[in-house]
């Protein structure tokens, strides 16, 4: 018998934590665990036109598979990224949850996420809507997409040499 | 049009062949004149063609710190207008980019047509019969154009964009071959700012010196062939003045034409792109489409404000004497393969761009200098690397290795002449 068709669909509290668990993991630099948390063919994207869906034939600020994600975390790790030696400290909140859609194997987040950074004296705020889509993979939620809307993407940004 | 330069007495003493006072980053009198001076009575870029393709395309810009609009006309001609309402000067467009057969001023309701003439007048007769409308159309500026590049200029009687180009035309021409034969086209482009002058980003679109150490983190993520590649200051480039400001870094001397070499080995790289486009096309057409994919050799800086630089067009707009907004605009091919045009984009992703692996370590070092700039006001940004060894070719052109701050030194030697010159 298939386990995923017999687990409940994905709720409203498990999908929130988890998104909470990825923000503290991202803000505490534990990057190991937070590769670990995505599909094989999934993507982490920060478009530019809020209104995207589509994003492979379309410029984005980030279109990341497991490979560029790996290199973006050792980006952060190595020391030979000036804009990232220290790497800025930040706090994000996530907030607002829905759920779009559900079943037991999948279901698609939208929230909101105000980050602040501080760095070399300087504080900055970004405020975003994150959509994930989820998905149920060995009894875990795993990120198969990851969709990061910054309210100011159109607009002309600061450096961002961190994971949003 | 008079436009009133206001006067920078000061200047010629700042600028030495070798060397320029490092005011030039922090005096705000100075970005005045700067702005009058120079962006206000030269060629500016606004624009490339495929970005307002069609009639009533447009698309807002910058000329110094005035906003214009770019629009083409019914019949196809291209316009720039100053984005300003003769009524009461509300600006008459708001949208980036768009299309539109009128543009109306949001506060009394004056209308303009595509070429700038003004239509209409709400309740025009409140004016009684005094006003002719002929005498109020949008202001326009000249504009010419070269290889599909758009420029403006404030001033009437400034010489034609060909001579202006002059030496770098060669290199636009080289720099255009990389959409294998597709019409060119803008992809979309990332846009960032930083708190310094203008003229430290001028200054590093052909500084080699600096890549191997700020782009550590670039050259450690990707993979070695590029690595090698771009291994820039051991790979026999030279940086060459082309007069008028204008100067290029070649950095790949082997992919500066790429016409030639079309039997070169495809980079490891490109082979997984490679197979896909030999689905549907010819070997020799696949070569082709992999050199574009991969882009020039070589940056072309354009005084004042537009890199041809490798794959993309840097456009820089100063905002203020310490802060300065920056715009990668991503190339493609219009009508070519998908999965090249695929290729391009996460190219330019991975290097360009607030969240790329490139730009925010330029970004950054560029803040340093501003920080920096503010100590030992009356020190000099040394400019003198390669001066050495710098020969003078046929044409008049200086040349050095790479590395050299000869585009830097053409640049300000443009500066000089026109912050100099009798309005």
């Amino acid at each position: 018998m298939n386990l995923t068709m017999m687990a409940p669909a994905i709720g409203l509290d498990e999908a929130t934590q988890f998104a909470w668990l990825e923000a503290d993991l991202l803000d505490h630099a534990c990057y190991e665990e937070w590769l670990a948390l995505w599909t094989p063919q999934s993507h982490y994207v920060v478009p530019i036109d809020p209104a995207a869906t589509e994003f492979e034939d379309a410029l984005n600020y980030v279109y990341d598979d497991h490979d560029m994600r790996r290199k973006r975390t050792e980006r952060l790790l190595n020391g030979q990224s000036i804009s990232a030696s220290p790497v800025a400290r930040t706090v994000r909140l996530l907030s607002r949850f829905r759920i779009l859609q559900a079943d037991n194997a999948s279901c698609e987040l939208r929230c909101a996420q105000m980050l602040t950074e501080c760095r070399r004296g300087r504080t900055r705020t970004y405020v975003t809507n994150v959509s994930y889509r989820l998905v149920r993979d060995a009894g875990a939620l795993k990120i198969d997409q990851k969709v990061v809307r910054l309210i100011n993407s159109t607009e002309a940004l600061g450096g961002i040499s961190y994971i949003l | 049009m008079n436009i009133a330069a206001i006067v920078a007495p000061e200047s010629a003493a700042l600028v030495l062949p070798d060397r320029v006072q490092s005011s030039m980053y922090t005096d705000p009198a100075m970005f005045e004149a700067e702005m009058t001076r120079i962006f206000e009575r030269t060629w500016v870029w606004v624009a490339h063609a495929s970005e307002i393709a069609e009639p009533g395309d447009f698309k807002m810009a910058m000329v110094g710190l005035q906003p214009v609009i770019v629009v083409r006309d019914r019949k196809g001609a291209v316009h720039v207008h100053v984005n300003r309402c003769r009524h009461r000067a509300a600006t008459v467009c708001e949208v980036a980019k768009g299309k539109t057969n009128s543009f109306v001023c949001p506060y009394h309701g004056w209308s303009y047509a595509l070429d700038g003439s003004l239509r209409g007048i709400p309740y025009e007769a409140g004016y009684a019969g005094t006003i002719d409308k002929r005498k109020f159309p949008l202001r326009s500026l000249r504009v010419e154009e070269y290889a599909g590049l758009i420029f403006a200029s404030f001033r009437e009687d400034i010489e034609p964009l060909s001579d202006f180009l002059g030496g770098a035309k060669k290199w636009i021409d080289l720099f255009m071959k990389q959409s294998a034969g597709y019409p060119l086209t803008t992809l979309g482009e990332h846009k960032f700012r930083f708190p310094g002058n203008w003229k430290i980003q001028l200054e590093n679109t052909t500084d080699a010196y600096h890549f191997p150490l700020v782009h550590k983190s670039f050259l450690t993520a990707t993979d070695k062939e590029t690595e090698a590649m771009m291994d820039i200051m051991n790979n026999g480039g030279f940086v060459e003045d082309l007069g008028n400001g204008h100067s290029v870094m070649v950095m790949v001397p082997g992919l500066v034409d790429l016409d030639e070499n079309p039997d070169a080995p495809i980079p490891h790289k490109f082979e997984a792109l490679a197979a896909e486009l030999a689905q549907d096309h010819s070997e020799q057409e696949v070569r082709r489409i992999v050199r574009a994919v991969g882009g020039t050799g070589f940056n072309l800086n354009l005084f004042p404000n537009l890199g041809c630089s490798a794959t993309f067009f840097r456009v820089l707009q100063p905002i203020s004497v310490e802060e300065t907004e920056v715009r990668h605009v991503a190339l493609g091919m219009q009508g070519g393969p998908k999965a090249a045009n695929r290729a391009r984009l996460r190219i330019h992703e991975f290097f360009q761009g607030p969240m790329g692996f490139g730009s925010p370590d330029d970004a950054e070092v560029w803040d340093r200098v501003q920080h920096g700039a503010q100590g030992g006001r009356d020190l000099w940004l040394m400019l003198n690397r390669g001066i050495a060894n710098e020969e003078m070719l046929a044409d008049g052109h200086r040349r050095s290795d790479v590395s050299a701050e000869t585009g830097m030194r053409a640049a300000y030697r443009q500066w000089k002449l026109m912050m100099e010159a009798t309005p």
